[in-house]
């Protein structure tokens, strides 16, 4: 048996990497937490076997994301994870906020760029040590693109 | 042994008040860390762990005894054909039914029920006619219903759940009627643990008309079944959730209304003649056992009751019994915890929620201290929609849980409270 999969090698997952301040303050008090009646784009996203559900509003001119919000309920990753977003992606222009949603998948799951600067959403990068919690912090996001390119069924990341 | 049912639930755990079974050894599993810790294992209505007896029985038949049953002229598919045919007597046994011939082998619970749908289900309903079920079915008991009424034009009726989780009767009786043609309930609720009054519900759905249907499958580890002094027409429950293999399941069925029934699946030893013109069909229960079984399973699973009942269903349902008192006054006394399904009669489930941590954070944060529950909707949406919420943390027992396990539950949760900052002091 590898060392790396030792069971009496493993201490376990380090939670503090996972559930960082930022991500409580965010789940307790989340940011841009509110329906959008003027909003020109909007997504549902929904997470059956998790129950985690959420509604993504978007106010885009000029192709730059004016405002962003959202309303919904889920676990601490996911209600901070969507918070998080809300506050990166306002301002930006939409090929930046889908060039975004890329590399922070990949930061997430994968090899991330290096040149990337994520900023708060770097809280989330715990969440690679815990592969079955990716799903609740990208499901904001999947949710986001949806309402960007206007598709009409509900995002899921499970 | 039900004297052991009242004992106290406080104490030191000495004497009479302990009703550890001490059978941890016989679970290898059980001695495997988890991240660096000793494993709790508390999701046992997921599935529950297999003793060596189960695991040794499996191996010695590829060892021993593997060959196909049923059609070999040779003497190891004589003799398989004896193991295979010998574990069906065991369950009928298990379950005091009155024919070995009255045990069907399927996958599970889920095919089980989808057989009784297809095959009994197909050929006798009609438009218009009444499907009953609860509130608390799990999606295996909703689901193929949904299929068979689609497929027949049929109708679904629900019966509802109280607050504290328990059947309202007077809506079974109301919803009843003479268009009811099958009562599908389950015996023990997955996600609450609440105990339906299954042989009750039978008299009144047989004075009905109806047929009646109980899902066991949370049911038959812990508590003696009698299919018979229940008198349900057909009793379905998994092997993998009574210490036994995955993959092997039983559909009981009363001798009358399974020979009456067509078959579902179609292919070998199922048949008696086969033509290019017409094929007749093997009696029950070979008519529902299309291909080579899950011989090595069925073995497994009849090691697995021979194991319960060494130790004996009635000591092991005082065992959880007591513990799941233990754990209901534990769990419920700590400052934020929300208990979900608190009905008079209950099997060794424990639902709860705690305040402001969601239900899969706290699965996590549970997991890294080795304690393994389940969080989310437990298979049972509509029942979770009935109470507002999302889902559950469920812890459930089985044999081997020890007021121990219960401890480090506890410990675990003020744990989650403490990461969280939502401890509170009561």
């Amino acid at each position: 048996m590898k060392a790396e999969t030792n069971p009496m090698n493993d201490t376990g997952p380090d939670l503090r990497e996972l559930y960082q301040e930022v991500i409580f303050d965010h789940n307790r008090q989340p940011r841009n937490y509110r329906p959008m009646p003027e909003a020109d784009h909007q997504a549902d996203g929904h997470n059956p076997l998790c129950g985690d559900q959420l509604t993504v509003f978007l106010r885009i001119e000029d192709d730059v994301v004016r405002d962003v919000s959202f309303v919904g309920h889920g676990c601490a990753i996911s209600t901070a994870s969507a918070s998080l977003m809300t506050e990166a992606i306002k301002g930006k222009t939409v090929a930046a906020v889908e060039a975004l949603f890329h590399d922070f998948h990949a930061l997430l799951t994968d090899t991330p760029p290096p040149e990337r600067d994520f900023g708060k959403l770097t809280v989330l990068a715990g969440v690679r040590e815990f592969p079955v919690r990716v799903k609740c912090a990208t499901l904001a996001w999947h949710t986001l693109h949806n309402a960007i390119v206007g598709a009409q069924d509900p995002a899921r990341t499970e | 042994m039900t004297v052991l049912n009242d004992l106290p639930v406080s104490g030191t755990g000495q004497g009479l008040g302990m009703t550890a079974l001490d059978v941890a050894a016989d679970f290898p599993i059980l001695a495997r860390p988890v991240h660096g810790r000793r494993l709790v294992y508390l999701d046992n209505g997921a599935t529950t762990q297999k003793p060596l007896a189960v695991i040794e029985a499996e191996r010695r038949f590829y060892l021993e005894s593997n060959a196909n049953i049923h059609r070999g002229v040779h003497w190891l598919s004589q003799h398989a054909t004896e193991l295979y045919d010998g574990a069906r007597s065991t369950v009928q046994r298990f379950i005091n039914a009155a024919h070995a011939e009255e045990i069907v082998f399927t996958r599970g619970t889920t095919e089980a029920i989808n057989l009784v749908a297809q095959s009994w289900g197909r050929a006798e309903l009609r438009a218009g006619d009444e499907i009953l079920i609860t509130t608390m079915e799990h999606h295996s008991n909703i689901v193929p219903w949904q299929l068979l009424c689609e497929q027949t034009g049929a109708v679904l009726k629900v019966v509802l759940v109280s607050d504290a989780g328990e059947l309202d009767l007077a809506s079974f009786d109301a919803l009843l009627n003479h268009r009811t043609q099958l009562v599908a309930i389950t015996h023990v609720s997955n996600a609450l643990g609440s105990i339906n009054p299954v042989a009750e519900l039978t008299a009144r759905a047989h004075a009905a008309g109806a047929v009646v249907l109980v899902d066991g499958a949370q049911a038959v580890a812990h508590q003696a079944v009698d299919v018979r002094a229940i008198g349900c027409d057909f009793y379905a429950f998994s092997g993998h959730k009574l210490y036994g293999p995955t993959g092997i399941g039983v559909l009981y069925g009363r001798s009358s209304i399974l020979k009456a029934m067509p078959p579902w699946q179609g292919g070998g030893d199922m048949i008696r003649t086969v033509s290019f013109e017409r094929s007749t069909w093997a009696d029950a229960p070979q008519r529902f056992e299309a291909g080579t079984p899950n011989i090595a399973g069925a073995i497994g699973l009849a090691a697995a009751i021979d194991y319960v009942q060494e130790i004996g269903i009635e000591r092991i349902a005082a065992h959880e019994h007591g513990l799941l008192k233990y754990a209901t006054a534990a769990v419920g006394a700590i400052p934020g915890v929300r208990r979900v399904g608190t009905a008079q009669h209950k099997a060794g489930i424990l639902s709860f929620l705690v305040d402001g941590i969601h239900p899969h954070d706290l699965g996590t944060i549970l997991d890294a201290e080795g304690v393994a529950i389940r969080a989310g909707h437990h298979c049972a949406m509509p029942l979770m929609t009935r109470f507002g919420i999302p889902g559950t943390a469920r812890a459930s027992l089985a044999l081997y849980n020890t007021r121990a396990d219960i401890d480090a539950l506890v410990a675990a949760i003020d744990k989650a409270q403490d990461l969280f900052g939502t401890r509170k002091h009561g």
